[in-house]
């Protein structure tokens, strides 16, 4: 039966139901084990946003190198270094918020540039270029300081925890009085972020010819597209949305430190990949990345609510869950072989 | 003339480029320190810059190797091999004297070693499988035991750095009584041997080659290519356990954090100095080995010129960005164009390839 039904929608549509009813299903599942502790607010859900709001962006713009056949494992690090430039420049060095963003914003395009002209132009492994990206951005995150900055800017602290407040859904507190949800600014930046690029890979030219590159890049370029000015626009606009991401990130958590954000490329990807996002290329879209970010967020909520276990079995499940998506990936890809649909062999 | 073409088959041999890169470093550490290449016996055991440089690219050498054949076999690179070290040493220590800090053994010393290195290679059968059978992009697949490993590896020492308080476990990653050479050279120079054993002596190190210049036409000719990708990467997993246990041996202890920190890049350094191609087929294991020596230099000398452990991926990072640019053939077709152009009658033939 599943069988068949597996054969009248497509497996990306398939997988998209997966990780959309593995979220629900985990979500219950909460609701109802911590009952006691008010999982079922509306704040906790809202909670996985705002802890989560650098990571959404990220997500999205990794959905997007992925589609386009690369990844970017440098992402991480491009935050912490956004962070830490955040803090040195707006506390050691005095300078105002708006600059200071610009600065960072600037450096991550840059940044993304570069890392596309080597991968666009020179054609070396995305994988090998943005390792070394990784390295790099993380070396000198040690480099502007290897002590850690808090921020204390008064205009970022406004921004940071201004909170937004819902004019519904909410409960009544033990004084009587009604709280009601709400969410911080860095939540709407990645809610933006990711509508932009919703319509942008839906809509526009770019975002159809990243999806023609990533699919097959031989066809693409007899379609007489420009695969590699494609390809590197997909990283410079990467490097912003990284830039972009450290900047929500430093939001949450105002200030920068060398350790800062590790892991956080692997979170992105694997958000990407829960949601249905090929690692092959061509394949996704950013609303199950959005559900992917939001499933890890689940997994964390479960571990602080359960209070024993320790941050680290966080790592351990999400691997676990991206090793599980992945090997699904690869079932299902390769039954569409077999139909003589796509082939994948080079 | 006669010179001329000797020099351009010494500049066009597969080694020119490694060893080079070795001379440039060593060439700069002599001039910064004249006594650089002098070697002493103090108390019995050698000592001297040279002899610390290859005692501490041990780990490095071994880990090269694995990695070699990896992306010689695949084409891809193992970027879980120092996760998969510090689960290798997790392992071994937390059998030998459990989750405190201890000086007793509860087994014996050569059985926990051996169970170490079996986790390893289960992980590097894991990676393996993921990438022989179910074909998931090397990179990709060996990125969940990059994250995960030391998750696993916090797990297992519930999250203490254990020290062993014990005079022989010293041994592996220091110096044995009466041997004069430290114990990681013996290692790595015992694990090089064996290795090119291997390949040389059977027909193993073609089969690789084969399957990683074309793994269909490998297996059209009767190879069992998958078989072969995935005995690459449990090999892997077993140098990235050998290299655990020297490393948990030098420091005594097991901290899950930092135990092979950063050395994966390292590793895939060593192999792209040494003058393999990244994407599979032709490989050089002495290439690689030279590789992991320079890196080790570079790394010496580096901390000697006051940059700190933080620091340093700056700088290897804008190595490899240099290597990979260098090798890279739109890169010589960019500079062969470029060259033309400025000469005007360069030969259109060879600038085409």
């Amino acid at each position: 039966m599943i069988r068949r039904f597996r054969e009248k929608i497509d497996p990306n549509t398939f997988l998209l139901l997966i990780t959309i009813t593995l979220f629900v299903l985990m979500y219950i599942a909460g609701i109802l084990i911590f009952r006691d502790k008010h999982f079922g607010r509306v704040q906790v859900f809202l909670n996985l946003f705002i802890s989560n709001g650098g990571l959404i962006v990220a997500a999205v713009s990794m959905t997007m190198v992925l589609i386009s056949g690369g990844i970017d494992i440098s992402i991480g690090s491009v935050v912490a270094m956004t962070c830490m430039l955040l803090a040195w420049m707006m506390e050691k060095q005095n300078i105002g918020i708006i600059p200071a963003i610009i600065v960072v914003l600037i450096i991550g395009v840059i940044f993304g540039f570069f890392q596309g002209l080597l991968i666009a132009y020179l054609k070396i492994q995305p994988f090998i270029v943005t390792l070394a990206g990784m390295f790099f951005a993380r070396g000198m995150t040690a480099i502007i300081s290897t002590d850690m900055i808090s921020i204390k800017n008064e205009a970022f602290l406004k921004i940071a925890n201004a909170k937004l407040y819902f004019p519904f859904g909410g409960y009544v507190n033990r004084s009587g009085d009604i709280v009601y949800p709400y969410i911080y600014p860095s939540v709407v930046i990645g809610l933006v972020v990711l509508l932009l690029m919703f319509f942008v890979l839906k809509y526009s030219k770019f975002g159809r010819s990243i999806y023609a590159v990533g699919g097959n890049e031989q066809s693409a370029l007899l379609l007489g597209l420009n695969v590699r000015l494609t390809k590197l626009k997909v990283y410079v606009l990467n490097g912003f949305f990284a830039a972009l991401a450290g900047f929500v990130f430093c939001l949450n958590t105002s200030g920068g430190f060398v350790e800062q954000a590790k892991g956080f490329e692997m979170e992105a990807i694997a958000s990407s990949v829960i949601g249905g996002t090929l690692l092959t290329g061509g394949v996704g879209n950013v609303i199950g990345s959005i559900f992917g970010v939001l499933i890890k967020g689940t997994i964390e909520t479960f571990i602080t609510f359960q209070g024993t276990l320790s941050s680290w079995w966080t790592k351990i499940v999400i691997a676990a869950l991206l090793c599980f998506f992945i090997v699904l990936q690869s079932i299902l890809g390769s039954s569409k072989d077999k139909k003589g649909k796509i082939s994948k062999d080079h | 003339m006669k010179i001329k073409s000797i020099l351009r088959n010494i500049s066009r041999h597969s080694m020119f480029f490694p060893i080079t890169c070795l001379i440039i470093v060593l060439v700069i550490n002599l001039i910064k320190t004249p006594t650089f290449f002098h070697v002493s016996i103090n108390n019995g055991v050698l000592y001297g810059y040279i002899i610390d440089i290859l005692n501490r690219a041990s780990e490095l050498v071994i880990l090269a190797i694995g990695m070699t054949l990896v992306v010689a076999c695949s084409g891809g690179t193992d970027i879980s091999v120092g996760a998969v070290s510090a689960v290798a040493g997790a392992i071994t220590i937390y059998l030998l004297v459990g989750p405190m800090s201890s000086g007793d053994y509860r087994m014996p010393y050569v059985l926990a070693i051996l169970l170490g290195l079996l986790g390893a290679v289960l992980c590097g059968m894991f990676n393996g499988f993921l990438i022989a059978r179910l074909k998931i992009q090397p990179m990709v697949a060996t990125l969940i035991l990059y994250t995960a490993g030391r998750g696993i590896a916090q797990v297992i020492t519930q999250g203490f750095i254990i020290y062993v308080r014990k005079e022989e476990f010293k041994y592996l990653g220091n110096f044995i009584p009466g041997i004069p050479v430290p114990t990681p050279i013996i290692i790595a120079t015992i694990v090089l041997i064996l290795t090119n054993l291997l390949l040389k002596k059977t027909a193993l190190g073609l089969y690789i080659q084969t399957v990683g210049v074309n793994r269909r036409a490998a297996k059209l000719v009767g190879l069992n290519s998958s078989l072969f990708i995935f005995l690459v990467y449990a090999f892997s997993g077993l140098c990235a356990g050998i290299s655990g246990m020297i490393i948990t041996s030098r420091v005594y202890s097991i901290d899950a954090n930092n135990a092979g920190l950063n050395i994966e890049l390292d590793a895939i350094l060593a192999v792209a100095i040494g003058g393999n191609r990244l994407d599979g087929g032709k490989f050089s294991l002495a290439g690689s080995i030279v590789g992991a020596i320079t890196i080790q230099a570079l790394t010496t000398t580096l901390y000697a010129m006051k940059v700190t452990a933080d620091q340093l991926p700056v700088y290897k990072a804008i190595v490899v960005v240099f290597i990979v640019v260098i090798q890279s053939s739109e890169f010589k077709r960019y500079i062969g164009k470029l060259l033309s152009r400025i000469t005007k009658h360069g030969d259109r033939k060879q600038v085409e390839v």
